[in-house]
């Protein structure tokens, strides 16, 4: 067994040091029918290294790998590159195999680069302060709704339809138990987000809107006039950033004073991996620090007056303040926060910049070769580099066939909002650096195909 | 066991000046191989990248008059000082990969890098979740795979794999224990938890809307039943117990528990922290549990990452199975693998509690913790458990003349040996033993918790240290305890020779410095 060094010698000096005559004397609390006589049935026994490679690479090659295909999914979790260094470092033992930095003496290392991160954040963000993570977009926006509701005390929340229909099934999950009440609608099929219908539901009563940027269907929108209206009603505006190289291109959403930014930070260094493990951003301004879920590293001086970093306020925590604790969460996404701030230390500002142009003008080029096609237009007037097409055809079905085809042409509104028959015809497309003109062209050579 | 350190021998230069190391001081402030390393805000720079791309098309943007026209104030570095920057901070750090890693409760055991490669297989790591399902049925086979490996050793009839990590694992949990009550009619409103619960518990538990209250201990360490009897009755939605729990012991009377439980028309949770103690060996399913979360990143290997990703996968009883929540995964009889998501499961799946995050949960760490699980199989996963069994027993049984072991007494331990600073002199403190073990090489044990014992020290080796390793450790543990128990001032100002001596914690919460501030901004912060 390669990862078990005790021998049976070995098992036998340490029984005779514990006092014990077997194995068995040491599970003597549990019940006695409860004690089984071998290995549990019905499961394979130990294997070899090659025997498991062989069983894992079987399993992976029933997959579609979006780099093998043209593809175009979106909708909450982007295809970027990540370069070689990043997965290296993320391999590195030291930050691999380590715990949370409860002892910083020796946990610098992760306590220095979550610094880094949080840092990198707020500045991507525009708010003040970031935390070390969540476990992703999701959760991180239903932990900024509660909080929304400890700042305000009050418990309704208003969600715009352009927030992931994901998000809002997850939000909803919760406040059926929490008790809050969430104001959502599904989006309707218009160049505009919903920013001036949202206006009319904020009122005394509100703890927060919640508002996608850019939305599920690619938009962006302008949040001043909604932060405008929800601050003079006191109510906090939570923006949500599923693509944060978006934010290489477009206003910060602090920059139209937002309260609480939160989002997933997939795109940057973590990879796609079938939905997780991804990476929750949150960031918010300074004052509602104290109320912020999750981990927070701050910078302090050891004894000899050295510069170092610890994790602190951490009387907000489960762990010192139990039941009244702002979250439940403990471990976040360490690693991922990891890859995260590598890969945009790797980019920088310039670099960020510059990929962002490029997601952007390639979303550009193909939305125009798109809508050169009978039958499809483009919904969005604004986008970064995802936007919405409208066939004359229910979408869902294409899609199937076309991955059958080996091209994944995108999400479907009919897969996120099977109810809406409304919505039957959109197809989320998204463009980044790693989509080539050829991609394009058979997508919509495709596309042609299908809507002749 | 002593190591040779002496070298070997060779003829010493009996005119070289030793000089006082104390005395020397570096020009960088730097020691060999213990080097401090800037933030990238102070070397890096916003026109610097370590990434090149190509050109991007000549077409108008269409970002709605939004332009970001504001500084950014990200600092980029080149692939070459990237690559050192985080070289140089990973050797502050310490891991497994370096060395024995007692945190008790948290499992740190080795982390096979077969794991690693097989999560970067191509046909896992670059697919997107929303990918038609005929285009992903290896994912999904696997996902179905790890699930009936979880179900198969704990028991269960059914699992939940979409919970991100533990703490979201034992939400999951609640959340369907009060789903089956109110789909019966009777919400209830109290959850009881021991005392010696970790602070996830009571956390989850109101997260979830219901008052927490203490289940009582008896002087051996574990639930006093008969208290908890007393307790029982219809406000009591049901308990969260930790088994083996947090004190290092088993609950013998967990079945008793349980039944009582039930009988009182309560349900059980069990946080399963600690299931490395019995993985293979016990099936929490046979001891009356209804829920139970399972931490891949402690049980099943998955890399802690220095604080996560983790994933917390819930085993139900069928009482609570057809409340889990979506999505998940379901085998046809022909074999093909379909995704129950909110449109289908209403055909099917009804009482589903709802979806807990955006897509199918923890993907990278079921790759990871079903190659661990082939690896070991059902023999090897046995000899999991009794090696940490056995590993943890020889700790107490080695340390206990030194060290308080408050529950020596109660019979063998589990995973995780227990002790208190009971026998400390002259205002020593765990946190003292701590810091001295640190500069022996170590990252201590877990400190202060479980909150029923004074300066808890919370020991659990796990299965992968060899015997030479764990006396190694048991040496140090000796060593540092005597100093302690004698008093030795030099403990209280430790560790000496960790890349940092004792930060100032209360300062870092008082002002809190959270993010990197231009040094001007900086200054008026400090005043």
């Amino acid at each position: 067994m390669r990862y078990l060094p005790l021998t049976p010698n070995d098992r036998q000096d340490m029984l005779a040091t514990i006092g014990a005559s077997s194995i068995d004397e040491l599970f003597v609390d549990v019940q006695e029918d409860a004690r089984l006589d071998g290995p549990i049935r019905d499961l394979p026994m130990h294997a070899g290294e090659m025997a498991v490679e062989a069983h894992m690479k079987k399993l992976a090659k029933n997959n579609s790998a979006a780099g093998d295909m043209p593809f175009f999914l979106g909708a909450g979790a982007y295809r970027h590159h990540v370069p070689a260094s990043v997965d290296h470092i993320i391999q590195r033992g030291e930050f691999l195999t380590a715990y949370t930095p409860y002892q910083p003496e020796i946990a610098q290392g992760t306590l220095q680069t979550l610094f880094e991160f949080q840092t990198q954040v707020a500045r991507l963000f525009g708010v003040d302060v970031a935390n070390a993570s969540m476990y992703d977009g999701s959760t991180a926006c239903w932990e900024a709704i509660v909080m929304a509701r400890r700042i305000t005390k009050r418990g309704k929340a208003v969600l715009s339809s352009g927030l992931h229909p994901h998000y809002v099934s997850v939000a909803k999950t919760m406040a059926r138990f929490t008790k809050d009440q969430l104001v959502s609608e599904a989006p309707t099929l218009e160049a505009a987000t919903d920013g001036a219908d949202l206006l009319d539901q904020i009122d005394d009563d509100t703890s927060c809107v919640v508002v996608q940027y850019p939305d599920i269907l690619g938009r962006i929108g302008d949040m001043s006039a909604l932060v405008e209206k929800a601050h003079s009603h006191k109510a906090l505006l939570i923006a949500v950033v599923t693509e944060p190289v978006a934010l290489g291109a477009i206003k910060s959403p602090g920059q139209m004073d937002a309260d609480i930014v939160v989002g997933e930070g997939q795109s940057l260094g973590v990879g796609l991996q079938f939905g997780g493990p991804y990476v929750g951003l949150f960031g918010c301004k300074q004052k509602y620090v104290r109320q912020m879920p999750g981990r927070l590293c701050g910078e302090t001086v050891d004894s000899e007056g050295k510069r170092g970093f610890v994790l602190t306020l951490s009387t907000r925590e489960q762990h010192i303040r139990r039941e009244k604790a702002t979250s439940n969460i403990c471990t976040n996404s360490g690693l991922c926060a990891l890859a995260f701030t590598a890969h945009m230390t790797l980019l920088g500002e310039k670099g960020l910049r510059e990929l962002a142009m490029l997601n952007h003008k390639k979303a550009v080029a193909a939305a125009d070769r798109l809508v050169s096609i009978q039958g499809v237009s483009l919904l969005n007037e604004s986008f970064f580099n995802e936007f919405t097409l409208v066939l004359d055809k229910d979408t869902r079905p294409i899609v199937r066939k076309l991955a059958d085809q080996k091209i994944l042409a995108g999400v479907s509104l009919g897969r996120l909002y099977p109810e809406e028959g409304a919505l039957a015809h959109g197809l989320i497309v998204a463009v980044t650096e790693t989509t080539s003109d050829e991609d394009v062209e058979a997508l919509a050579t495709a596309l042609e195909g299908e809507l002749a | 066991m002593n190591m040779l350190t002496e070298g070997r021998p060779t003829k010493q230069d009996e005119n070289l000046a030793v000089p006082d190391q104390s005395a020397l001081k570096t020009h960088t402030g730097n020691r060999a191989l213990m080097v401090d390393e800037p933030l990238i805000f102070e070397t890096g720079s916003p026109d610097r990248s370590g990434v090149d791309l190509p050109e991007a098309p000549f077409v108008e943007s269409r970002l709605g008059g939004l332009d970001r026209d504001e500084p950014i104030s990200i600092p980029g570095l080149s692939e070459a000082e990237m690559v050192r920057h985080y070289t140089r901070l990973s050797r502050q750090n310490y891991a497994i990969d370096v060395g024995l890693f007692p945190l008790g409760s948290c499992t740190m055991k080795h982390n096979p890098r077969l794991n690693e490669k097989m999560a970067r297989l191509k046909g896992f790591s670059d697919i997107h979740p929303l990918q038609p399902v005929d285009s992903v049925q290896g994912a999904l086979g696997l996902i179905d795979e790890l699930a009936t490996w979880l179900k198969t050793l704990t028991g269960m009839p059914a699992v939940a794999m979409s919970p991100k990590a533990g703490a979201h694992g034992e939400l999951c949990g609640i959340l369907a224990i009060r789903s089956a009550l109110e789909a019966r009619g009777d919400a209830r409103e109290v959850i009881l938890v021991p005392e010696s619960a970790h602070g996830t518990n009571p956390a989850t538990a109101a997260f979830a809307g219901y008052k927490v209250e203490d289940i009582p201990a008896n002087a051996d360490g574990r639930v006093d039943l008969d208290a908890l009897k007393a307790r029982l009755g219809p406000d009591v939605a049901g308990v969260m117990i930790t088994n083996p729990n947090t004190c290092g012991l088993f609950e013998p009377d967990m079945k008793a528990i349980s039944d009582a439980v039930h009988n009182a028309g309560g349900l059980v949770y069990c946080d399963g922290a600690n299931f490395n103690a019995i993985v293979g060996r016990v099936r929490p399913g046979d001891l009356g549990i209804d829920a139970m979360h399972i931490n891949l990143h402690k049980t099943f290997s998955t890399p802690h990452g220095g604080g996560g990703p983790g994933s917390g996968p819930v085993v139900f009883s069928d009482a609570l199975a057809p409340f889990a929540p979506l999505p998940f995964v379901e085998k046809t009889e022909a074999g093909h693998f379909n995704l129950v998501e909110e449109e289908t499961a209403e055909d099917h799946h009804g009482d589903s509690f709802g979806r807990m995050v955006a897509f199918h949960g923890q993907m990278g760490m079921f790759t990871r913790a079903l190659t661990y699980m082939l690896s070991h199989g059902a023999d090897g996963l046995k000899q999991v458990s009794e090696d940490a069994v056995l590993n943890a027993n020889y700790v107490l049984r080695s340390l206990e003349d030194v060290l308080d072991a408050p529950f020596s007494k109660s019979g063998p331990c589990m995973h995780e040996a227990l002790f208190s600073d009971n026998r400390f002199t002259n205002g020593l403190t765990t946190l003292d033993l701590a810091k001295g073990l640190i500069d022996e090489g170590y990252h201590p044990m877990t400190m202060y918790f479980p909150l029923v014992v004074h300066g808890a020290m919370l020991v659990e080796p796990t299965e992968t240290e060899s015997k030479a390793a764990i006396d190694q450790f048991i040496g140090a543990m000796r060593s540092v305890a005597e100093r302690a128990n004698a008093g030795d001032e030099m403990l209280k100002s430790a560790p000496h020779f960790a890349p940092r001596r004792r930060l100032d914690e209360t300062l870092a919460a008082r002002k809190p410095i959270l993010v990197w501030q231009e040094p001007e901004e900086y200054a008026e912060a400090a005043e």
